[in-house]
Protein backbone atom coordinates (compact mmCIF):
# COMPACT_ATOMS: atom_id res chain seq x y z
CA UNK A 1 0.00 0.00 0.00
CA UNK A 2 1.22 3.86 -0.72
CA UNK A 3 1.83 5.89 2.46
CA UNK A 4 -1.31 8.21 2.34
CA UNK A 5 -1.07 11.86 2.77
CA UNK A 6 -2.48 13.29 6.10
CA UNK A 7 -4.35 15.99 3.63
CA UNK A 8 -5.40 16.46 0.13
CA UNK A 9 -4.44 19.23 -1.32
CA UNK A 10 -6.77 21.57 -2.14
CA UNK A 11 -5.62 22.57 -5.79
CA UNK A 12 -5.22 19.13 -6.43
CA UNK A 13 -8.94 18.03 -5.40
CA UNK A 14 -9.84 20.80 -8.09
CA UNK A 15 -6.79 20.29 -10.46
CA UNK A 16 -8.99 16.57 -9.86
CA UNK A 17 -12.10 18.23 -10.70
CA UNK A 18 -11.08 20.16 -14.09
CA UNK A 19 -8.93 17.12 -15.31
CA UNK A 20 -5.71 19.14 -14.83
CA UNK A 21 -3.86 16.40 -12.97
CA UNK A 22 -0.80 14.25 -14.31
CA UNK A 23 -1.55 10.18 -14.19
CA UNK A 24 0.38 10.03 -10.92
CA UNK A 25 -1.10 12.74 -9.18
CA UNK A 26 -4.47 11.63 -10.23
CA UNK A 27 -4.24 8.19 -8.75
CA UNK A 28 -3.07 9.77 -5.62
CA UNK A 29 -6.06 12.09 -5.70
CA UNK A 30 -8.44 9.11 -6.52
CA UNK A 31 -6.93 6.75 -3.41
CA UNK A 32 -7.62 9.63 -1.13
CA UNK A 33 -11.02 10.56 -2.15
CA UNK A 34 -11.97 6.31 -1.89
CA UNK A 35 -11.33 6.96 1.73
CA UNK A 36 -13.00 10.56 2.48
CA UNK A 37 -16.40 10.65 1.61
CA UNK A 38 -16.74 14.32 2.53
CA UNK A 39 -14.47 15.17 -0.12
CA UNK A 40 -15.41 12.49 -2.81
CA UNK A 41 -18.92 14.38 -2.05
CA UNK A 42 -17.35 17.86 -3.11
CA UNK A 43 -15.94 16.22 -6.08
CA UNK A 44 -18.86 15.23 -7.68
CA UNK A 45 -20.59 17.96 -6.39
CA UNK A 46 -18.23 20.78 -8.11
CA UNK A 47 -17.88 18.02 -11.25
CA UNK A 48 -22.10 18.47 -11.70
CA UNK A 49 -21.49 22.58 -11.40
CA UNK A 50 -19.49 22.26 -14.33
CA UNK A 51 -21.38 20.01 -16.33
CA UNK A 52 -24.38 21.82 -15.65
CA UNK A 53 -22.91 25.20 -16.67
CA UNK A 54 -21.95 23.25 -19.79
CA UNK A 55 -25.62 22.34 -20.40
CA UNK A 56 -27.17 25.42 -19.41
CA UNK A 57 -25.12 28.25 -21.04
CA UNK A 58 -23.56 26.05 -24.35
CA UNK A 59 -26.47 26.58 -26.50
CA UNK A 60 -25.85 30.74 -26.43
CA UNK A 61 -22.86 29.73 -28.73
CA UNK A 62 -24.81 28.70 -31.62
CA UNK A 63 -26.76 31.54 -31.73
CA UNK A 64 -26.76 34.22 -34.41
CA UNK A 65 -24.45 37.06 -33.78
CA UNK A 66 -26.46 40.03 -33.14
CA UNK A 67 -26.65 42.49 -36.47
CA UNK A 68 -24.94 45.12 -34.21
CA UNK A 69 -22.15 43.01 -32.94
CA UNK A 70 -21.39 42.02 -36.43
CA UNK A 71 -18.43 43.20 -38.02
CA UNK A 72 -19.71 44.45 -41.64
CA UNK A 73 -21.96 46.63 -39.70
CA UNK A 74 -19.24 47.81 -36.84
CA UNK A 75 -16.20 48.87 -38.56
CA UNK A 76 -18.43 51.40 -40.32
CA UNK A 77 -19.35 52.71 -36.82
CA UNK A 78 -16.99 53.83 -34.90
CA UNK A 79 -18.72 56.94 -33.97
CA UNK A 80 -21.37 55.47 -32.45
CA UNK A 81 -22.75 52.27 -30.98
CA UNK A 82 -25.04 50.76 -32.94
CA UNK A 83 -27.40 49.40 -29.86
CA UNK A 84 -28.53 53.49 -30.06
CA UNK A 85 -29.20 52.78 -33.63
CA UNK A 86 -30.99 49.77 -32.52
CA UNK A 87 -33.26 51.14 -30.15
CA UNK A 88 -34.54 54.05 -32.14
CA UNK A 89 -37.55 52.25 -33.93
CA UNK A 90 -36.14 49.19 -35.58
CA UNK A 91 -32.18 49.94 -36.63
CA UNK A 92 -31.42 52.84 -38.63
CA UNK A 93 -28.60 51.64 -39.98
CA UNK A 94 -28.19 53.83 -43.79
CA UNK A 95 -27.38 57.31 -41.60
CA UNK A 96 -25.21 55.77 -39.07
CA UNK A 97 -23.15 53.36 -41.38
CA UNK A 98 -22.82 56.76 -44.22
CA UNK A 99 -22.22 53.63 -46.98
CA UNK A 100 -22.29 55.80 -50.11
CA UNK A 101 -24.24 54.83 -53.27
CA UNK A 102 -22.02 55.72 -56.23
CA UNK A 103 -25.34 55.68 -58.39
CA UNK A 104 -25.68 59.30 -60.76
CA UNK A 105 -28.95 60.01 -58.89
CA UNK A 106 -27.95 60.63 -54.96
CA UNK A 107 -30.32 63.70 -54.46
CA UNK A 108 -33.30 61.54 -55.99
CA UNK A 109 -35.79 59.36 -54.25
CA UNK A 110 -33.80 59.27 -50.42
CA UNK A 111 -36.23 57.06 -49.64
CA UNK A 112 -36.09 54.47 -52.46
CA UNK A 113 -32.00 55.24 -51.76
CA UNK A 114 -32.31 54.47 -48.35
CA UNK A 115 -33.42 50.85 -49.16
CA UNK A 116 -31.09 49.79 -51.11
CA UNK A 117 -28.28 50.99 -48.55
CA UNK A 118 -30.50 48.51 -46.19
CA UNK A 119 -30.99 45.91 -48.66
CA UNK A 120 -27.15 45.66 -49.16
CA UNK A 121 -26.27 46.18 -45.12
CA UNK A 122 -29.11 42.88 -45.05
CA UNK A 123 -28.07 40.63 -47.64
CA UNK A 124 -24.10 40.89 -46.25
CA UNK A 125 -25.20 40.41 -42.76
CA UNK A 126 -27.39 37.25 -43.80
CA UNK A 127 -25.61 35.48 -46.70
CA UNK A 128 -22.68 34.34 -44.94
CA UNK A 129 -25.06 32.46 -42.11
CA UNK A 130 -24.87 28.95 -41.86
CA UNK A 131 -27.14 28.22 -39.53
CA UNK A 132 -29.54 31.03 -39.98
CA UNK A 133 -29.31 32.19 -43.79
CA UNK A 134 -33.50 32.56 -43.30
CA UNK A 135 -36.05 32.58 -40.76
CA UNK A 136 -38.34 30.55 -42.60
CA UNK A 137 -37.50 28.03 -45.13
CA UNK A 138 -39.14 27.53 -48.93
CA UNK A 139 -40.62 24.06 -47.57
CA UNK A 140 -43.23 26.66 -46.00
CA UNK A 141 -43.17 28.83 -48.97
CA UNK A 142 -46.82 29.20 -48.68
CA UNK A 143 -46.67 29.84 -44.99
CA UNK A 144 -44.21 32.60 -45.68
CA UNK A 145 -45.75 34.13 -48.50
CA UNK A 146 -48.85 34.44 -46.76
CA UNK A 147 -47.02 36.12 -43.42
CA UNK A 148 -44.86 38.41 -45.42
CA UNK A 149 -47.88 39.82 -47.25
CA UNK A 150 -49.55 40.12 -43.69
CA UNK A 151 -47.13 41.98 -42.58
CA UNK A 152 -46.11 44.74 -45.82
CA UNK A 153 -50.04 45.09 -46.71
CA UNK A 154 -49.54 43.93 -50.09
CA UNK A 155 -49.21 40.77 -51.79
CA UNK A 156 -45.68 39.63 -51.93
CA UNK A 157 -44.85 36.58 -54.25
CA UNK A 158 -41.23 35.00 -53.94
CA UNK A 159 -40.68 34.76 -57.62
CA UNK A 160 -38.85 31.37 -58.62
CA UNK A 161 -35.76 31.61 -60.67
CA UNK A 162 -34.56 28.11 -61.52
CA UNK A 163 -34.38 29.57 -65.08
CA UNK A 164 -31.70 31.67 -63.91
CA UNK A 165 -30.25 28.90 -62.29
CA UNK A 166 -30.68 30.35 -58.66
CA UNK A 167 -33.25 28.00 -56.01
CA UNK A 168 -35.42 29.57 -53.08
CA UNK A 169 -33.80 29.61 -50.08
CA UNK A 170 -36.50 30.88 -47.65
CA UNK A 171 -37.45 34.53 -46.45
CA UNK A 172 -37.26 36.73 -43.74
CA UNK A 173 -38.81 39.75 -42.05
CA UNK A 174 -36.95 42.47 -41.33
CA UNK A 175 -37.11 46.01 -40.35
CA UNK A 176 -37.20 48.91 -42.73
CA UNK A 177 -37.20 53.03 -42.85
CA UNK A 178 -41.25 52.69 -42.80
CA UNK A 179 -41.75 49.69 -41.41
CA UNK A 180 -41.38 45.86 -41.99
CA UNK A 181 -39.86 44.41 -44.85
CA UNK A 182 -38.91 40.91 -46.80
CA UNK A 183 -35.23 39.69 -47.63
CA UNK A 184 -35.98 36.66 -49.89
CA UNK A 185 -32.38 34.68 -50.33
CA UNK A 186 -31.74 32.29 -53.41
CA UNK A 187 -28.61 30.40 -54.06
CA UNK A 188 -26.52 28.49 -56.79
CA UNK A 189 -25.70 25.51 -57.58
CA UNK A 190 -21.85 26.93 -56.46
CA UNK A 191 -23.57 28.15 -52.84
CA UNK A 192 -24.04 31.96 -54.66
CA UNK A 193 -26.12 33.66 -52.88
CA UNK A 194 -28.57 36.90 -53.98
CA UNK A 195 -30.86 38.14 -51.85
CA UNK A 196 -34.52 40.12 -52.57
CA UNK A 197 -35.43 42.67 -50.59
CA UNK A 198 -38.96 43.85 -50.86
CA UNK A 199 -40.10 47.20 -49.31
CA UNK A 200 -43.70 48.67 -49.46
CA UNK A 201 -45.11 52.08 -49.30
CA UNK A 202 -42.62 53.37 -51.46
CA UNK A 203 -45.28 55.72 -53.80
CA UNK A 204 -42.61 56.18 -56.24
CA UNK A 205 -44.22 56.32 -59.94
CA UNK A 206 -42.84 55.73 -63.04
CA UNK A 207 -39.49 54.22 -61.39
CA UNK A 208 -40.55 50.75 -62.89
CA UNK A 209 -36.60 50.82 -65.11
CA UNK A 210 -33.93 49.11 -63.31
CA UNK A 211 -31.13 50.94 -62.13
CA UNK A 212 -27.95 50.11 -60.14
CA UNK A 213 -25.78 50.88 -57.35
CA UNK A 214 -22.71 49.39 -55.99
CA UNK A 215 -22.11 49.28 -51.82
CA UNK A 216 -18.72 48.19 -51.89
CA UNK A 217 -18.43 44.49 -53.39
CA UNK A 218 -22.33 44.19 -53.29
CA UNK A 219 -24.08 45.13 -56.43
CA UNK A 220 -27.43 46.20 -56.78
CA UNK A 221 -30.12 46.36 -58.87
CA UNK A 222 -33.30 48.13 -57.63
CA UNK A 223 -36.94 49.34 -59.03
CA UNK A 224 -40.12 50.41 -58.43
CA UNK A 225 -43.38 48.89 -59.03
CA UNK A 226 -46.43 49.94 -58.14
CA UNK A 227 -46.29 50.51 -54.72
CA UNK A 228 -43.17 48.11 -53.76
CA UNK A 229 -39.60 49.25 -53.79
CA UNK A 230 -37.28 45.85 -55.05
CA UNK A 231 -33.74 45.71 -54.83
CA UNK A 232 -31.67 42.17 -55.86
CA UNK A 233 -28.33 42.58 -54.28
CA UNK A 234 -25.24 40.09 -55.01
CA UNK A 235 -21.64 39.88 -55.33
CA UNK A 236 -21.28 39.63 -58.70
CA UNK A 237 -20.76 41.31 -61.64
CA UNK A 238 -23.31 43.78 -63.01
CA UNK A 239 -24.70 41.92 -66.52
CA UNK A 240 -24.92 38.86 -64.64
CA UNK A 241 -27.00 40.34 -61.85
CA UNK A 242 -28.93 42.16 -64.54
CA UNK A 243 -29.88 38.95 -65.90
CA UNK A 244 -31.09 37.53 -62.76
CA UNK A 245 -32.92 41.35 -62.18
CA UNK A 246 -34.90 40.34 -65.45
CA UNK A 247 -35.67 37.18 -64.26
CA UNK A 248 -37.31 38.59 -60.99
CA UNK A 249 -39.07 40.88 -62.88
CA UNK A 250 -40.75 38.18 -65.31
CA UNK A 251 -41.29 35.99 -62.28
CA UNK A 252 -43.08 38.89 -60.62
CA UNK A 253 -45.14 39.77 -63.06
CA UNK A 254 -46.59 36.50 -64.15
CA UNK B 1 -8.64 44.83 -41.46
CA UNK B 2 -10.76 41.48 -42.86
CA UNK B 3 -8.54 39.02 -41.42
CA UNK B 4 -8.97 41.73 -37.71
CA UNK B 5 -12.68 41.18 -38.42
CA UNK B 6 -12.71 37.51 -38.31
CA UNK B 7 -10.18 36.94 -35.23
CA UNK B 8 -12.55 39.40 -32.91
CA UNK B 9 -15.64 37.72 -34.49
CA UNK B 10 -14.76 34.30 -33.82
CA UNK B 11 -14.51 35.27 -30.19
CA UNK B 12 -18.07 36.47 -29.87
CA UNK B 13 -19.87 33.13 -29.05
CA UNK B 14 -17.60 32.64 -25.91
CA UNK B 15 -17.92 36.12 -24.79
CA UNK B 16 -21.45 36.00 -24.89
CA UNK B 17 -21.65 32.83 -23.87
CA UNK B 18 -19.54 33.79 -20.69
CA UNK B 19 -21.74 37.27 -20.38
CA UNK B 20 -24.97 35.68 -20.34
CA UNK B 21 -24.02 33.02 -17.88
CA UNK B 22 -22.34 35.97 -15.70
CA UNK B 23 -25.29 38.33 -15.87
CA UNK B 24 -27.89 36.11 -16.01
CA UNK B 25 -29.84 37.84 -18.13
CA UNK B 26 -29.55 38.00 -22.02
CA UNK B 27 -29.76 41.94 -22.28
CA UNK B 28 -26.95 42.81 -19.92
CA UNK B 29 -25.02 40.42 -21.42
CA UNK B 30 -25.00 41.57 -25.21
CA UNK B 31 -24.71 44.94 -23.27
CA UNK B 32 -21.18 44.10 -21.95
CA UNK B 33 -20.39 42.25 -25.17
CA UNK B 34 -21.02 44.93 -27.38
CA UNK B 35 -18.98 47.59 -25.18
CA UNK B 36 -16.26 45.11 -24.95
CA UNK B 37 -16.01 44.94 -28.29
CA UNK B 38 -16.22 48.67 -28.70
CA UNK B 39 -12.99 48.59 -26.83
CA UNK B 40 -11.20 46.00 -28.33
CA UNK B 41 -11.62 48.01 -31.54
CA UNK B 42 -10.19 51.09 -30.07
CA UNK B 43 -7.43 49.34 -28.08
CA UNK B 44 -6.74 46.94 -31.41
CA UNK B 45 -3.15 48.86 -31.50
CA UNK B 46 -2.32 47.62 -28.71
CA UNK B 47 -2.92 43.62 -29.35
CA UNK B 48 0.07 41.89 -30.01
CA UNK B 49 -0.23 40.14 -33.44
CA UNK B 50 0.50 36.23 -32.45
CA UNK B 51 -0.40 36.47 -28.59
CA UNK B 52 -3.79 34.86 -27.32
CA UNK B 53 -6.68 37.06 -28.43
CA UNK B 54 -9.44 34.83 -26.48
CA UNK B 55 -7.34 35.75 -23.10
CA UNK B 56 -6.96 39.82 -24.56
CA UNK B 57 -10.79 39.98 -24.96
CA UNK B 58 -11.68 37.85 -21.49
CA UNK B 59 -9.43 40.12 -20.18
CA UNK B 60 -11.13 43.63 -21.98
CA UNK B 61 -14.62 42.30 -21.08
CA UNK B 62 -13.48 41.72 -17.38
CA UNK B 63 -12.68 45.48 -16.76
CA UNK B 64 -15.97 46.29 -18.52
CA UNK B 65 -17.78 44.35 -16.42
CA UNK B 66 -16.20 45.86 -13.59
CA UNK B 67 -17.43 49.20 -15.12
CA UNK B 68 -20.75 48.34 -15.38
CA UNK B 69 -20.77 47.13 -11.90
CA UNK B 70 -19.46 50.61 -10.72
CA UNK B 71 -21.97 52.32 -13.11
CA UNK B 72 -24.61 50.01 -11.65
CA UNK B 73 -25.53 48.94 -14.45
CA UNK B 74 -25.16 45.47 -12.94
CA UNK B 75 -27.14 44.25 -10.09
CA UNK B 76 -24.11 42.29 -8.16
CA UNK B 77 -22.79 41.58 -4.52
CA UNK B 78 -18.86 42.06 -4.03
CA UNK B 79 -16.79 39.65 -1.46
CA UNK B 80 -16.70 42.60 0.90
CA UNK B 81 -20.74 42.86 1.01
CA UNK B 82 -21.79 38.50 1.17
CA UNK B 83 -20.40 37.70 4.55
CA UNK B 84 -24.18 37.04 5.10
CA UNK B 85 -25.08 35.86 1.72
CA UNK B 86 -27.37 32.73 2.66
CA UNK B 87 -29.34 30.92 0.02
CA UNK B 88 -32.85 32.44 0.81
CA UNK B 89 -36.09 31.68 -1.07
CA UNK B 90 -37.06 28.65 -2.74
CA UNK B 91 -40.29 28.09 -4.24
CA UNK B 92 -42.33 25.25 -5.55
CA UNK B 93 -41.68 25.81 -8.93
CA UNK B 94 -37.52 25.82 -8.57
CA UNK B 95 -37.72 22.17 -9.57
CA UNK B 96 -35.75 23.13 -12.66
CA UNK B 97 -32.26 22.22 -11.33
CA UNK B 98 -30.60 23.52 -14.05
CA UNK B 99 -32.46 27.37 -13.36
CA UNK B 100 -31.45 26.93 -10.09
CA UNK B 101 -28.03 26.53 -10.90
CA UNK B 102 -28.31 30.31 -12.95
CA UNK B 103 -30.21 31.79 -10.26
CA UNK B 104 -27.62 30.54 -7.49
CA UNK B 105 -24.43 31.46 -9.51
CA UNK B 106 -25.79 34.77 -9.75
CA UNK B 107 -26.19 34.82 -6.33
CA UNK B 108 -22.39 34.83 -5.60
CA UNK B 109 -20.02 37.50 -5.55
CA UNK B 110 -18.77 38.61 -8.49
CA UNK B 111 -15.25 37.83 -7.90
CA UNK B 112 -16.25 34.42 -7.43
CA UNK B 113 -18.56 34.08 -10.38
CA UNK B 114 -15.86 35.03 -12.43
CA UNK B 115 -13.37 32.60 -11.47
CA UNK B 116 -15.81 29.52 -11.38
CA UNK B 117 -16.82 30.36 -14.99
CA UNK B 118 -13.75 31.26 -16.69
CA UNK B 119 -12.72 27.61 -14.97
CA UNK B 120 -15.44 25.34 -15.76
CA UNK B 121 -17.35 26.88 -18.46
CA UNK B 122 -14.85 28.65 -20.54
CA UNK B 123 -12.67 25.63 -19.36
CA UNK B 124 -9.13 28.16 -18.73
CA UNK B 125 -6.04 27.12 -17.35
CA UNK B 126 -5.68 28.45 -13.74
CA UNK B 127 -2.69 30.40 -15.28
CA UNK B 128 -5.07 32.13 -17.78
CA UNK B 129 -7.79 33.07 -15.17
CA UNK B 130 -5.07 34.38 -13.41
CA UNK B 131 -3.85 36.59 -16.21
CA UNK B 132 -7.27 37.32 -17.59
CA UNK B 133 -7.90 38.77 -14.15
CA UNK B 134 -4.97 40.14 -13.48
CA UNK B 135 -4.56 38.59 -9.57
CA UNK B 136 -2.20 36.03 -8.69
CA UNK B 137 -2.60 32.32 -8.59
CA UNK B 138 -2.79 31.97 -5.30
CA UNK B 139 -6.18 34.41 -5.13
CA UNK B 140 -8.00 32.54 -8.19
CA UNK B 141 -7.67 28.96 -6.39
CA UNK B 142 -8.74 30.79 -3.02
CA UNK B 143 -11.91 32.46 -4.86
CA UNK B 144 -12.28 28.66 -6.92
CA UNK B 145 -11.89 26.83 -3.75
CA UNK B 146 -14.48 29.51 -1.72
CA UNK B 147 -16.85 30.06 -4.80
CA UNK B 148 -17.49 26.29 -5.82
CA UNK B 149 -18.12 25.71 -1.95
CA UNK B 150 -20.98 28.54 -1.84
CA UNK B 151 -22.26 27.41 -4.93
CA UNK B 152 -22.63 23.91 -3.58
CA UNK B 153 -24.31 25.37 -0.92
CA UNK B 154 -26.25 27.26 -2.32
CA UNK B 155 -27.75 24.92 -4.54
CA UNK B 156 -28.35 22.12 -2.00
CA UNK B 157 -30.29 25.18 -0.20
CA UNK B 158 -32.68 25.72 -3.12
CA UNK B 159 -33.54 21.36 -3.70
CA UNK B 160 -34.34 21.19 0.20
CA UNK B 161 -36.53 23.48 1.05
CA UNK B 162 -37.84 20.90 3.93
CA UNK B 163 -34.60 21.62 5.35
CA UNK B 164 -34.27 25.00 5.81
CA UNK B 165 -37.56 25.39 6.98
CA UNK B 166 -35.96 23.47 9.92
CA UNK B 167 -33.66 26.58 10.87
Amino acid sequence: MSKQPKQLAEEDLHGYVDGRLDAARRAEVEAWLLNNQADAARVAAYRQQNEMMQALFNPVLNEPIPLQMHPQARHRSYAQPMRYAAMVGGMVLSGILGWSLHGAETNKQPAVLAMVNRAALAHVVYTPEVLHPVEVGKEQEEQLTKWLSKRLGNNIKAPHLTSAGYELMGGRLLPGNQGPVAQFMYQDARGLRLTLYISSKMAGKGEASFRYAQEGKVGVFYWVDEDLGYALSGELAKADLLRVANAVYQGLNQ
Amino acid sequence: MDSMNLIITEQIPRLRRYARALTGDRTSADDLVQDTLERAWSKLHMWRRGSDMRAWMFSIMHNTFINHIRKNRLDTVSIDEDALEVPTRSTQEDFLQMRDLSSAIGKLAYEYREVILLIGLEQMSYDEVAKVLGIPLGTVMSRLSRGREKLRTIMAGESAPVLRRVK
